[in-house]
């Protein structure tokens, strides 16, 4: 390990309701592919409902890339095609049988395979989508040449999976991944490490990648904030970056052939009673989940963590990126004179609850918007939480006046939504910054494209 | 509570688009939000949202401003007395300054927010909370003896001109409580500046000047001591004499975070700056002050803590803040030694400073986007 990169803007917001470090299966026939969670696909149906599917057999193509493949997790019965509003695909749901069939890929050995033939496998067997691409968050072009791959080891947001725990004993398969990722890229494959807290031998002891090791709050654990240090993007510039159960999942369809989409997923949040780990495929239903083992409040269910993850129902499903399911209780209520009362509970980055001075303290937070929605007023609070050397404020104002040129110019390209997920909670005019950012990015590709 | 609840969610209907009283949305929701926070929840991006919004943010801006009025009122009472030869009891002094002052809040208050809710209620959008700050700012850099007409006429030039015409809260170039002192500054001078108007229901025969005033003719001999004018028992407009009363708001405002400590800092280097730079030339009284009287007199305090630190007319990239308070302190010494037509030089060097802000942000942000072309054409070659 080198040197360590200090992130000192951030914020950690502790929450109740952490893992338990233990792994229980989690027993479900019901699963779920939803092209809703991949950024700018448009969905070609390959399969309609009753076919008979394998791990491995494509469910539909992009439409405008029909390279990409996005292909089942297990193996059964397709159940349902479910639509939305203007036809949009919301999901393809799948009943297994519990015979785990799989298609073959072949296993091989990804050090002596050429760049084209790693490529191919990791398209026919779906497991490509797990590649995503700075600007844009997109699925990675296949015909791209990287500037460099980055893995975040770790994870710095509310009640984040412990990834050093997840791929305990995974060695092989995680250096395998690695050794498939180091042919699509001329540039380096950056590991990157928490400096306090990754002691797991799978990721400190993997050869032929450049290890990083980052400290602080979060974002630290965000793979924008690590790029944006190590290796900054310019227009034109593309990089890679996937996460470790990804290269797992890379890993094990080199070491067996197979696509298998094994996720270890962590339940989290106050309204959970027992939180602890579960072993689960992509797409599982959460509702066996949580039966019986959450409160009998209002609850939210989130798939992925407070910051950014999605919304989903009961009977929803998890997200193909996802590795966390929250549980936070609403916020439907009204609070008598709420901002004037000291408020000694209340969770605030501002000194102006009491709360700051109690700075170990775990909240239950909700999801009351805590005001109405006003105009951009205070300044100087983004840049508390915004480890960019970029202007936060005037970055989001130039998207919302979509003037492209200044976007470009104030940096765009390195940052994502997720960068300012935190900007987006401490805001005190209450705008869904996420949201415009979103927008900003969409707008930026059809302009690029 | 319940009870509360209940019979506005009863009303509610009526307000709300298709209701009979549909043309009051905004001011139901401004009494509804300020009883009730909204039980709204959130519907993308983060789920969860730190628990300050604009009413904590204003009502601690107004808290911080309490000390300074409460030692105004007192203040008032007490200089009128002292200005007629009397010494009375404390009590007295203050219902005088009372009844001075009040009036003065209530016609702010009225007319602002009357405005606020007004147009609010035109563009379809919530009443912003601003004009609880400066529905008390008003009154503070008021003299005590203004007629209520004027901070009426005054106010509701300030929240149309200064504000609402550039789109409302948030868009305004001015600070928009400065605006308004600027407007009666200009439009009747009589009663804004000169010796008689410091002191309310002052007797004639009294100097009633205040230090600014006696500066002004080179008089530094009748200078009051330094510690009446830190601790305030001068005269002065009604909320921006003691010193110390506002370095009290000025911890709420640091403490919590509000108030933008960067700002505060730059604006007393920058007049500390000038007043030495002044002392080194020393040629009149004047520049001879000592760099730091320049701190307690005036406007200087007041200003610096609660007019150059509004965040919509600063500006608001953390370098251009330093460069943004270091010349509103820099400039208003400048002006009040120099021009004599004006003898507050902090009102005019923060309404100047506040139609550069954008620039210096502008050239702030310039070298950030510099640096990232660099960096690509670095990559390129």
């Amino acid at each position: 390990m080198s040197t360590v990169t200090k992130i000192k803007k951030g914020l950690d917001i502790k929450m109740i309701g952490e893992a338990e470090k233990t792994i229980k299966d989690h027993v479900t026939d019901q699963f779920a592919i939803k092209p809703i969670d991949f950024i700018g696909v448009f969905p070609k149906m390959l399969v309609k409902e009753g076919d008979l599917v394998k791990a491995g057999t494509p469910l539909y193509v992009d439409k405008y890339r029909d390279n990409i493949l996005f292909t089942s997790s297990v193996s059964g019965k397709v159940k349902e095609v479910k639509r939305g509003p203007k036809r949009i695909l919301l999901a393809i749901k799948i009943e297994a049988d519990g015979k785990e069939e799989a298609i073959d890929f072949k296993a091989e050995n990804p050090a002596k395979l050429s760049r084209d033939a790693v490529v191919k496998k990791l398209i026919e067997s779906g497991v490509w989508p797990f590649i995503r691409q700075r600007p844009y968050s997109i699925i990675a072009n296949p015909s791209d040449k990287p500037k460099a791959i980055f893995i975040s080891t770790f994870d710095s947001a509310p009640l984040a999976p412990d990834n050093d725990f997840i791929v305990h004993g995974q060695g092989e398969a995680f250096q395998t991944g690695i050794d498939a990722l180091l042919k699509l890229t001329e540039g380096k494959v950056h590991l990157n490490v928490d400096a306090d807290s990754t002691s797991s031998k799978v990721f400190t002891q993997t050869k032929g990648v450049e290890i990083n090791a980052f400290s602080g709050p979060h974002p630290s654990g965000n793979v924008g904030v690590q790029i944006n240090k190590i290796s900054p993007l310019n227009k034109g510039e593309v990089v890679w970056y996937l996460y470790p159960q990804d290269v797992l999942t890379i890993g094990r369809l080199f070491l067996t052939g197979k696509f298998d989409a094994t996720r270890i997923i962590a339940l989290t949040g106050s309204e959970v009673m027992r939180p602890a780990y579960y072993k689960t495929k992509i797409g599982a239903a959460i509702e066996p989940l949580v039966k019986g083992n959450v409160t009998t409040v209002e609850k939210r269910y989130i798939s992925g963590n407070v910051l950014t993850g999605k919304q989903i129902d009961l009977d929803g499903y998890l997200s193909f990126y996802h590795n966390q399911l929250t549980v936070i209780p609403e916020g439907n209520y009204f609070e008598l004179f709420g901002w004037a009362l000291p408020g000694f509970n209340k969770f605030s980055m501002s000194r102006s609850y009491p709360s700051f001075l109690f700075k170990n303290k775990k909240y239950r937070l909700d999801t009351n918007y805590h005001g109405g929605h006003r105009a951009l007023v205070m300044t100087g609070e983004f840049e508390k939480v915004f480890p960019f050397d970029i202007y936060p404020l005037q970055l989001i104002k130039a998207i919302m006046v979509e003037d492209i040129d200044l976007m470009e110019n104030l940096g765009i390209y390195e940052v994502d939504e997720e960068d300012f997920a935190l900007c987006e909670v401490i805001d005190t005019s209450k705008t869904n910054i996420q949201e415009i950012v979103r927008k900003g990015l969409d707008l930026m590709r059809k302009e690029m494209s | 509570m319940k009870l509360l609840r209940d019979f506005i969610d009863k009303q509610k209907p009526h307000f709300v688009k298709g209701g009979k009283f549909e043309k009051l949305e905004s001011t139901f929701d401004a009494f509804e939000t300020f009883l009730f926070v909204p039980d709204k929840v959130t519907q993308s991006g983060a789920h969860i949202r730190d628990a300050i919004d604009m009413k904590r943010t204003m009502i601690i801006v107004v808290l911080a401003m309490i000390p300074a009025l409460l030692f105004g009122i007192w203040n008032v009472g007490y200089q009128h007395f002292i200005s007629n030869g009397m010494a009375p009891d404390f009590w007295p002094m203050v219902v005088f300054g009372l009844l001075k002052v009040l009036p003065v809040i209530v016609v702010s208050y009225v007319v602002g927010l009357g405005i606020e809710f007004a147009f609010a209620q035109s563009r379809g959008h919530e009443v912003n909370e601003g004009f609880l700050v400066s529905g008390m700012l008003i009154p503070l850099v008021m003299p005590p003896d203004v007629p209520l007409w004027m901070v009426a006429v005054a106010t509701a030039f300030a929240v149309i001109i200064g504000k609402e015409v550039f789109g409302g809260t948030g868009m305004n170039i001015l600070n928009p409580a400065l605006t308004a002192r600027a407007f009666l500054f200009f439009a009747y001078p009589s009663e804004m500046s000169g010796d008689k108007v410091w002191i309310a229901e002052k007797a004639d025969a009294f100097s009633g000047a205040t230090p600014l005033g006696h500066l002004l003719v080179l008089d530094a001999d009748n200078m009051p001591s330094d510690w009446s004018m830190f601790l305030g028992t001068i005269p002065g407009s009604i909320g921006e004499t003691s010193t110390l009363a506002i370095i009290l708001g000025a911890i709420v405002l640091v403490a919590t975070g509000i108030g933008s400590l960067r700002i505060m800092l730059s604006v007393i280097g920058g007049g500390l700056v000038m007043g030495w730079l002044f002392n080194l030339w020393g040629a009149n009284a004047y520049m001879d002050i000592p760099a730091y009287q320049h701190l307690i007199m005036g406007g200087f305090a007041f200003g610096t803590v609660f007019m150059a630190t509004d965040p919509v007319s600063a500006s608001q990239t953390n370098r251009g803040k330093l460069i943004y308070g270091f010349l509103i302190g820099f400039i208003a010494v400048l002006i009040r030694v120099f021009n004599p037509a004006y003898p507050e030089g902090m009102m005019l060097s923060i309404l100047l400073m506040n139609v550069f802000a954008p620039l210096i942000d502008y050239n702030v942000v310039q070298s950030n986007i510099k640096k990232r072309l660099k960096r690509a054409k670095a990559v390129l070659a």
